[in-house]
């Protein structure tokens, strides 16, 4: 089976190397550069199973992606990974009050995104079973 | 100077006497990458300097952090997931329903490293039952003193707290001090820890009615790891549950245990009259 990713940062360098932790792990990547573009890719009717999303962005930042999101129950199967230098207590209760489901604090390594993606049963070999 | 064969060697002797760990020829690499950061504490410039100085003026405070940097190993909250899943879906109700009210169940984590582990199982415990911190106590134990120490502060860097740990307990069960993370007082009441080495003749502790002893048996040989398992035993509770790693099992080392599959993973139980 399978699987996409849509991976929205403002950021060229963090973009390229959470996309190729995913395409690594056998995913189909699309990217954006912040939230109304990501929206943009998911209006077009792809849907895909994650989103990796950072917080401060331009134009739309993660957390209005997020709840811009969970407002679409076409898009209520998408599981919402937020992966940003925002690492107050608050703030992770925030974006998971908003409908994130996971939280990546950068720094991290391809481990982390392996670990997290294991826990949320979307490691591609999961996903497939 | 590199690591020369007659350091690797002193090594290899000194961490096998001390643990029953056994480096195989070729780890050379493994030796220099671990002791690295040692020797350069000490002003010194690379590992077979340090080994060397180790070996013809022994001091205890230095082997004993060259076995624990040869000892210890990488660690993630759920790590492997599937036994910690097994302790909530089928090991705590089946203990819950055999004990009685006011009995205190006894976890035994028996190789914690810097505490992942122990307090995996106490956020667990902690979300599945009222008063958790009274009616469970986990104890904590690593060959390395540092390790025990890591333990018992119960604090994390960014990087490891990433490190499998779903966002929603680390909001629930910790908070940030500084550039870290703290976990909880009620998980740190449940986790006690302490030094033990598993090949060393045990402590008095238990009886555990369950025992975390993961990805440890595979840096034994046979018979340690024989021995080993038959200590446990002699500290688990007749009905009680082993959990091993992944790529561990008990069979063609120790016949004295049944293997019980629990979802995707299994579970090991002391075999009556063994």
């Amino acid at each position: 089976m399978n699987v996409r990713a849509l991976v929205i940062d403002d950021s060229r360098a963090m973009r390229r190397i959470v996309s190729s932790i995913l395409e690594g792990l056998g995913y189909e990547v699309q990217q954006a550069g912040h939230g109304r573009e990501g929206l943009d890719v998911l209006e077009t009717g792809w849907v895909p199973e994650l989103v990796c999303v950072d917080w401060n962005m331009p134009v739309m930042d993660g957390l209005q992606f997020v709840s811009a999101v969970r407002t679409n129950p076409a898009w209520r199967s998408m599981t919402i990974m937020m992966v940003t230098s925002e690492s107050e207590h608050t703030q992770i209760v925030r974006a998971l009050a908003a409908g994130a489901h996971e939280y990546v604090i950068k720094p991290f390594t391809a481990d982390a995104i392996r670990d997290k993606l294991a826990l949320l049963g979307l490691l591609p070999q999961e996903v497939a079973l | 100077m590199t690591l020369t064969a007659t350091g690797f060697d002193w090594v290899r002797a000194l961490v096998h006497k001390e643990s029953a760990i056994v480096l195989q020829p070729g780890k050379e690499y493994l030796v220099e990458a671990r002791l690295l950061p040692i020797a350069r504490q000490l002003g010194l410039s690379d590992v077979g300097e340090f080994v060397d100085s180790v070996r013809t003026r022994p001091s205890a405070d230095h082997t004993r952090r060259i076995v624990e940097a040869l000892t210890t190993n990488e660690t993630s909250w759920f790590r492997d997931g599937d036994p910690f899943s097994a302790l909530s879906s089928t090991v705590l109700p089946s203990l819950l329903a055999k004990r009685n009210a006011g009995e205190r169940l006894q976890i035994w984590s028996a190789a914690c490293s810097s505490g992942q582990e122990p307090y995996t199982i106490a956020m667990l415990l902690e979300d599945a039952l009222p008063n958790a911190a009274s009616r469970v106590s986990i104890t904590a134990t690593d060959l390395s003193r540092e390790m025990v120490e890591r333990t018992r502060a119960g604090r994390f860097s960014q990087l490891e707290v990433n490190r499998g740990l779903p966002a929603p307990m680390l909001i629930r069960h910790f908070t940030r001090v500084g550039s870290e993370w703290e976990v909880s007082p009620a998980l740190r009441r449940m986790v006690t820890a302490g030094e033990c080495n598993l090949a060393a003749p045990l402590p008095r502790m238990g009886p555990f009615d369950v025992v975390y002893l993961r990805n440890v048996l595979i840096y034994f040989d046979l018979p340690t790891k024989r021995s080993i398992l038959s200590n446990v035993r002699t500290l688990m509770r007749p009905d009680g549950w082993l959990f091993l790693g992944a790529a561990e099992t008990t069979l063609g080392v120790d016949d004295s245990w049944e293997r019980v599959v629990i979802g995707r993973t299994s579970a090991y139980r002391p075999l009556k009259g063994a």
